[in-house]
């Protein structure tokens, strides 16, 4: 438990505890893969199992996906250029940047519910074949994370508006970046593999 | 890198407009293009994995050495991608319980698909 | 639902485990409140981030687990001896021999051997606690909210009864309905969680936390096979968590992954389970295999031979574990060609398993053996596990595996390789590190017994189900045909034997307390690696001055040069972490949000949820960063533990 301090580099890699925290989430990343991987296995072998409800390829649009895809890509952005001003030393900057990137990530969760109650109302819900359970599971995991991620990040910037910069501070906000570029990670395979490929088959 | 300092982050605005690019070529591809279904899923998931990549390296910092973790981030993602592939693929091989004769072609969902309507028996 | 449903009723037997849990527990109140223990019990134990506390209440955890496990052994093996007599009736034995599996594998087990790591891994690395010292407390807690929810199950709601595999569509809603299988899917899903948190605490501990000059390939090799372990778990956890939440998510919610309707594929549940379940036999080998590597060296008294043959066979292992997992259904049905790909990977695996028995064997060869009871284990492994190992590749070939499969055979594969294997570890480590643990250590002449009790039990209980399965025994029934009547009756003898050794192993923890000879150096056994060269009892910051390392055996070359871990110019304050209460908190409210969701209360669900949110939201805003250890403070400690 050392508590020397490094005197350069950026804040949050200066104590040994921060190193720390940052390689233990760099390693429950690993950890995520595997989970969404296992979700996507399963979704791959039901694929098809529709039984009676609607296919996939009647209920998916093109364009909200796409929107959807564009907010989240560009929130993952945002996120990126807020540790960017982190690490030049700019509270303001770090929190407008983040601001935008929850918005974004509202917009995104927003849609993604949209598109949740009208898959329902066209008869395709968790229960209603192996399929749906496979994709509302996999979507809905990966959009639990989403919104995860926005409580988390509201809880950090109450406490970089009380704490200022500091190696506690910017290290979390450090960890919350690789989680949220992580989810947009996740959603460019769910993008290609649920909707993309799901429209052309 | 003293990449930190600087007013304007390029990596990141290359970053951002190489995975729109991408984004919209996968679905162009997908949606418009005239190549035969295996292709457009072995070329979407190709893009896919590139995409994961700008994120990883651009925006997520995976290799910079100040952080003092070596190379251990890359190492644990580039295990988690194998671990992903070892379980999507051989879920698929698996559960086809083999009736598809031939692993080469496990790429696309679609082949199992039919193989399992034809004759999983339900 | 009716107060009848609520708890089990019927059956003599639950009724007096009903009155012996009441009985133990105010005994406890009562013992607690007589000596005013409850505020020593919340400050010691319940709030510590301390490594070595915490392995301790693992340990003790999971030898109350192994009492449980063991008994319903012994109650299947009573029925299966006098299966006439109506001893357990069909439904209360398939509830048995669910719960002894997932006992012993989940709560037994794997909290045996991370509690071994959790107070030794620090210890032989140099380090002065693990990197997340509340990380590691919560994993505990949810742990033992995990064993307490699955334990409470044969009193209150019924047990699951599927099978520790809990194969769908059996364990699904349509055939196994009410709260038994629930009971299954969030104790495993709670104490996982635990398990995954472990994982990445000691893979960044062993990363990051090694005492300087201290190079991977100098790192004990218990240490090592920690750290082998800690990835298994990382990359393999995460499947269990998803396959327990599809089945949760069927069975409560109503979804169709594992179901007969909605074109559900019961199979895809075996899939999961044992691509993970297949990793998760080498979670509890390889630590078993470092502890067997250390005490071999030290009661051989030599380095150990081909340490870094030993250190890149287990990382072969580990890649290979996750390539087999097929082989535990070969008899699903698919075809030759995915049969027989998974049966060469498994067949594999016997390659780098052998390099080490030969290394473990080449490092007994031609060297002063000292007989301790440790060692007595570790030697008894090696051809015990063997012979678990050779039927395992028999098991392996997929053709033959049809006619093993689901009999006694199997059953007694894989009690030669999880017994001889883990059990024995935990043993020999327990023995071992005792007086590290405790400051004395047990009682060298009753452990013996109880070594030869348990091993000889052990094969005379097993080794017979391997010829009554050839004979076509199949495993889980409670009845049997009387051809197989004799084998039996000799595998209950032996299984007896078994418990008598445990019998005695348990009283010579409280022989041993009352009369052994207290430890009065560190050094209880001419060690040869860093937790020897710390005092005993240990000091809670472990170390106060941390020593340079430049070889694998580190605390020998200390010994040569005169040094100790108490260098009095070098001692500097230390920083440790403040006790905190969140974990047991957290996980206690986790605990009660699965116990609704076991009984599918969704207010109860949905309290504990919000409960555990707020909870995490408290821990967030805590920027509590410990406290320094004065110098004045360390030398007074370390002067009075070295009799200076």
């Amino acid at each position: 438990m050392s508590s020397h301090e490094l005197k350069t580099g950026p804040l949050e890699y200066r104590t040994q505890q921060g190193q720390m925290n940052i390689l233990g989430f760099w390693i429950f990343l690993g950890a995520e893969i595997v989970l969404f991987s296992t979700l996507f296995a399963t979704y791959a072998v039901l694929f098809g199992r529709t039984a009676d409800a609607p296919l996939p390829g009647e209920l998916f649009e093109p364009g909200s996906v796409l929107i959807m895809t564009f907010l989240l890509l560009t929130s993952s952005f945002t996120c990126g250029i807020a540790i960017h001003e982190m690490r030049r030393g700019s509270k303001k900057g770090l929190i407008t940047w983040m601001i935008i990137t929850l918005a974004l990530g509202l917009g995104f969760i927003g849609l993604e519910i949209e598109e949740f109650i009208h898959y329902a109302h066209e008869g395709a819900t968790l229960q209603s074949s192996a399929y749906w359970s496979g994709f509302f599971i996999l979507a809905g995991t990966h959009g639990l994370h989403v919104t995860v991620g926005i409580g988390w990040a509201i809880l950090l910037l109450i406490q970089i508006a009380k704490r200022g910069l500091t190696p506690v501070t910017s290290r979390k906000f450090f960890i919350i970046s690789l989680y949220w570029h992580f989810l947009d990670v996740v959603w460019i395979f769910l993008f290609t593999s649920i909707y993309l490929i799901g429209m052309v088959v | 890198m003293a990449e930190h300092n600087k007013r304007i982050p390029v990596q990141h605005i290359v970053g951002f407009v190489l995975s729109l690019v991408l984004t919209l070529l996968a679905a162009w591809a997908a949606l418009r293009s005239d190549l035969s279904t295996f292709w457009i899923i072995t070329s979407i998931m190709i893009l896919a994995v590139i995409q994961a990549g700008i994120q990883l390296f651009m925006f997520m910092h995976m290799t910079e050495s100040e952080s003092h973790n070596g190379h251990v981030p890359w190492n644990m993602m580039f295990h988690g991608f194998v671990l992903a592939a070892i379980v999507v693929a051989g879920s698929l091989f698996t559960m086809s319980f083999g009736h598809d004769h031939d692993p080469q072609h496990n790429g696309g969902h679609e082949q199992h698909q039919q193989q399992e309507e034809h004759s999983g028996g339900h | 639902m009716q107060l009848d449903e609520f708890f089990v009723t019927g059956e003599p037997l639950i009724y007096a485990g009903m009155v012996s849990i009441v009985l133990v527990t105010a005994a406890i109140i009562f013992v607690l409140t007589y000596f005013k223990r409850w505020g020593w019990l919340w400050r010691e134990w319940l709030t510590t981030v301390d490594h070595k506390k915490i392995g301790i209440m693992y340990i003790l955890s999971a030898l109350a687990m192994l009492f449980r496990g063991g008994m319903d052994a012994l109650m299947m093996r009573v029925q299966l001896a006098f299966p006439g007599m109506d001893f357990l009736g069909s439904q209360h034995y398939n509830e048995i021999f669910t719960t002894h599996g997932t006992v012993m594998i989940i709560f037994m087990a794997m909290p045996f051997l991370i509690g071994l790591m959790n107070v030794i891994v620090p210890l032989q690395i140099g380090a002065r606690d693990v990197a997340f010292p509340a990380l590691n407390a919560l994993s505990f807690w949810s742990f033992l909210f995990g064993a307490l929810l699955f334990n409470i199950s044969f009193v209150i709601g019924g047990s699951p009864d599927a099978g520790w595999t809990s194969y769908t569509p059996l364990a699904g809603a349509a055939m196994s309905p009410g709260p038994g299988q629930n009971f299954y899917l969030m104790g495993l899903q709670l104490s996982g969680i635990g398990t995954l948190a472990t994982g990445i605490n000691f893979m960044v501990t062993i990363i990051k936390m090694r005492a300087p000059g201290m190079k991977m390939f100098q790192m004990p090799i218990f240490t090592w096979s920690t750290l082998v372990t800690a990835f298994i778990i990382v990359f393999a956890f995460p499947i269990l968590t998803v396959a327990l939440a599809l089945m949760t998510i069927d069975r409560v919610f109503g979804s169709q992954f594992f179901t007969l309707t909605g074109e559900g594929l019961p199979m895809m549940w075996a899939n999961l389970f044992w691509m993970w379940g297949h990793p998760e036999v080498y979670i509890v080998i390889l630590p078993a295999f470092g502890i067997f590597s250390e005490v071999i060296a030290t009661f051989a008294r030599k380095q150990l031979f081909g340490y870094k043959a030993m250190v890149w066979s287990m990382i072969l292992i580990a890649g290979l574990s996750f390539l087999v997992w097929v082989h535990h259904f070969f008899t699903m049905g698919a075809g030759a060609f995915v049969n027989s790909v998974f049966s060469v990977s498994t067949m594999l695996i016997a390659v780098p398993t052998g390099v080490k028995i030969f290394n473990w064997l080449a490092t007994l060869y031609k060297s002063k053996i000292q007989f301790t009871v440790a060692n007595l284990w570790a030697l008894a492994f090696i051809p015990s596990f063997v012979i678990g190992g050779v039927t395992g590749v028999m098991l392996g070939m997929a053709a033959a595996d049809y006619q093993f499969h689901n009999s006694y055979f199997l059953v007694a594969h894989f009690h030669y390789v999880l017994i001889a294997g883990t059990v024995f570890a935990c043993f020999a480590g327990l023995v071992y590190w005792y007086p590290k643990m405790f400051g004395h250590k047990l009682n060298e002449r009753l452990g013996k017994i109880s070594f030869w009790f348990f091993l000889i039990g052990f094969h005379v209980c097993f080794f017979p189900q391997y010829f009554v399965g050839l004979d076509g025994m199949p495993r889980r029934v409670f009845s049997i045909i009387p051809e197989w009547m004799p084998l039996n009756v000799i595998s209950t003898v032996g299984a007896f034997g078994m418990g008598l050794g445990f019998a005695i192993f348990v009283y010579n923890i409280y022989y041993s307390y009352r009369y052994s000879e207290r430890e009065k150096t560190g050094d209880s056994w001419d060690g040869r690696t860093l937790e020897w060269a710390t005092p005993t009892p240990v000091p809670f910051y472990n170390f106060a001055t941390v020593p340079h390392v430049n070889s694998h055996d580190a605390f020998i070359e200390m010994k040569e040069k005169g040094e100790t871990t108490f260098d009095e110019e070098k001692v500097e304050p230390i920083h440790m972490p403040s006790n905190t209460g969140q974990p047991i908190i957290m996980m206690g409210i986790a605990g009660i949000a699965s116990f609704g969701l076991v009984f599918e209360w969704m207010w109860m669900a949905i309290a504990g949820l919000i409960g555990l949110v707020v909870m995490m939201g408290v821990r967030s805003f805590d920027y509590d960063d410990g406290f320094h250890v004065e110098v004045d403070e360390i030398k007074r400690t370390e002067r009075k533990a070295r009799g200076l």
